[in-house]
């Protein structure tokens, strides 16, 4: 049951420390969380949350068209991420337990409750701008899901990087970062998809800032993680970050060189920047649960001290 | 009722600090393996009082131990390890099968086959990390110290789960919601100490007031190590470690992982505080970058 690995970069040479299992079996439980459920709703609540704020700007900067459909796409993100937690509950008939308590050291019971204040929110603002009616109430509305989108994007980040599972714990200070750019990189690829060309300036200039934002965060991300890094490179959840990285990258030149001036580099940039996106929260979603079923890495970084 | 006011580090009162104006005395176990026999009294006694459903009945190839590990319905988990030990003056030997004849001429690296048992359960940590998580109030700490799940209350979010360092708690599958041990919270209530203690017949398993097992355990290693069992640790026992210690703790004579244990396991919520402060800026740098692509692309409609 010992295995004595390598270790990679100038360290190459030295030989990794000796680790012991017992039966090779892991330390901690792996959440049984579905990843279609979990991952999908972190990607939703990205693109809900951050596509908030890009209708509430593209009603300020004069861009009806945008906005109205950014409030709609955000309603459609934020029901069907709310739809997913409670698919995943085992008993999702005690959903509104989530409520009964208010508890700031449960990255879970405050992501509820910022839902509950964000997601009627975010309806609010979508109905009246798809109706016309109540524009003040709309307007309220769609200020106060602009103020919570953010929170709802980045909250995730700390859903997952509170447990401890190496993968995500391990980066819990870079995480919030990767979520909130990939949840732009989304809202973005969404308003490329939605909004008339001459509308998407401000989206192809988030999709280039937020591809730039994620490479950036996902480099200190991997730096940190030591040798726990393997798991964001290998296996399924290494095809996922990259093909995430492929994706967003294409997507982002495609929308930022072409897509101003034709719509179906806008939109296929858009599907990319979307599907990049899908990409990095299941790619990380797997990466964590792959840290956890192999007990070399919780043992080894303990072992070294972090 | 879950509000405490320190995520980590030392922390002599658990249950008062969890809301408990008058707690008892905190209670725990101290686990002395090198005295367990591996005759799985324990498991059987805790799933006989608790009446935990039977959860697979496989041969798993792992020595003796066909329950593997901690889990939703295996709250106590006796542990076995064959190992060569390569001094033969280490414990005293256990005679196994063919011990003898590989006494005298034996290879260098082949020492004697030793046996290592342990029966492993939740740590009811002093800053339990599947509590301090726990979105419905679920777990809560008792008077006692514990940490216990209200299965009434629990929602099956599965939280809880990688939240534990130690791998302990889990969800049953087919009802969803999360068990562990609750250290006999019943019994404790009516003055009895919990199964698996009574039931040990070696005292492997030693229940009481947290304090006078730490003292116990400390004189305990001491006589191992004038034995010459230099191996014998500790482990859980320090109020300063990563959990604030364990209201459950162990001698082994062996690295912790050796019995599937973390060497130094943290309470994840220590770094949340970290968390939120990164989650905040996150936030603003989300809205700040696309009101910073709003502003480079101007008010004006149809700029291009
Ligand atoms: S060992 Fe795990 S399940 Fe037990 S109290 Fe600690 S964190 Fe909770
Ligand atoms: S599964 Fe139950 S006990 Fe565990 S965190 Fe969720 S509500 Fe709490």
């Amino acid at each position: 049951m010992t295995r004595t690995r390598k270790r990679r970069g100038e360290q190459l040479m030295v030989p990794r420390a000796e680790f012991t299992s017992y039966y090779g079996r892991p330390v901690i439980h792996a959440p049984s969380w579905a990843a279609r459920d979990i991952a999908g709703y972190f990607f939703l609540g990205g693109l809900a949350g951050a596509g908030s704020v890009f209708a509430a700007g593209a009603q300020l900067g004069g861009r009806p068209r945008t906005a109205t459909a950014m409030k709609v796409s955000s309603l459609a993100a934020v029901s069907l991420s709310a739809a997913a937690l409670v698919h995943d509950l085992g008993r999702p008939g005690r959903f509104v337990n989530m409520l009964r308590v208010f508890k700031p050291t449960s990255p879970m019971s405050m992501g509820s409750w910022l839902l509950s204040g964000y997601g009627p929110a975010a309806g609010a603002a979508a109905v009246s701008a798809v109706t016309g009616r109540l524009p003040r109430t709309g307007a309220a509305a769609t200020t106060a899901a602009a103020l919570l989108g953010p929170a709802i994007a980045a909250y995730t980040a700390v859903l997952a990087a509170d447990t401890a599972v190496p993968a995500w714990h391990g980066a819990h200070r870079e995480l919030p970062y990767l979520f909130t750019a990939s949840a732009t990189a989304a809202a973005s690829g969404m308003a490329l998809i939605v909004a008339p060309t001459r509308e998407n300036t401000p989206a192809r200039l988030a999709a280039v800032l937020a591809t730039a934002g994620e490479s950036v965060a996902t480099e200190a991300a991997e730096r940190r993680l030591g040798m726990v890094a393997e798991t964001w490179r290998e296996g399924r959840a290494g095809t996922l970050l990259r093909s995430a990285r492929a994706l967003t990258l294409a997507g982002a030149a495609t929308a930022a060189l072409a897509g101003g001036r034709s719509r179906p580099a806008a939109v296929l940039g858009g599907l990319a920047l979307l599907g990049g996106s899908v990409c990095t929260r299941f790619g990380v979603f797997a990466a964590g649960i792959a840290s956890a079923q192999d007990p070399q890495y919780t043992v080894v970084p303990q072992r070294e001290g972090e | 009722m879950t509000d405490r006011n320190l995520l980590s580090g030392p922390e002599p009162e658990p249950a008062r600090d969890a809301g408990h104006p008058e707690p008892s005395e905190r209670v725990g176990f101290f686990t002395d393996t090198s005295v367990c026999i591996g005759c799985k009294a324990c498991e059987v006694a805790c799933k006989e009082w608790n009446a935990i459903p039977e959860d697979g009945m496989a041969l798993s190839g792992m020595s003796y131990d066909n329950t593997q590990g901690l889990g939703a319905s295996t709250w106590r988990h006796v542990a076995f390890i064959e190992q060569r030990v390569p001094a033969p003056e280490g414990r005293t030997e256990l005679p196994l099968a063919n011990s003898a004849a590989q006494a005298a001429d034996a290879a260098p690296d082949q020492g004697d086959l030793r046996w290592l048992m342990s029966s492993d359960v939740c740590k009811h940590c002093t800053h339990a990390a599947c509590l301090d998580v726990c979105p419905t109030g679920s777990l809560f700490r008792t008077e006692f110290g514990t940490v216990v799940v209200q299965e009434d209350i629990c929602n099956g979010c599965g939280y809880c789960v990688p939240a534990c360092p130690y791998g302990v708690i889990e969800q049953r599958p087919d009802d969803g919601r999360a068990f562990k041990c609750t250290l006999c919270y019943d019994r404790l209530g009516a003055g009895q100490e919990p199964a698996c203690a009574k039931a040990c017949p070696t005292e492997s398993i030693q229940f009481g007031p947290l304090d006078e097992l730490r003292e116990r355990a400390a004189l305990r290693v001491d006589q191992l190590h004038e034995q010459g069992v230099e191996e014998a640790r500790l482990y859980g026992h320090d109020p300063a470690d990563g959990v604030g210690g364990d209201g459950a703790f162990f001698l082994l004579l062996d690295r912790p992982e050796v019995y599937g244990l973390p060497p130094d396991p943290v309470v994840t919520t220590r770094d949340l505080p970290a968390m939120w402060k990164h989650a905040g800026t996150a936030a603003l740098s989300l809205a700040g970058g696309i009101a910073l692509a709003f502003a480079l692309a101007g008010r004006t409609k149809g700029a291009r």
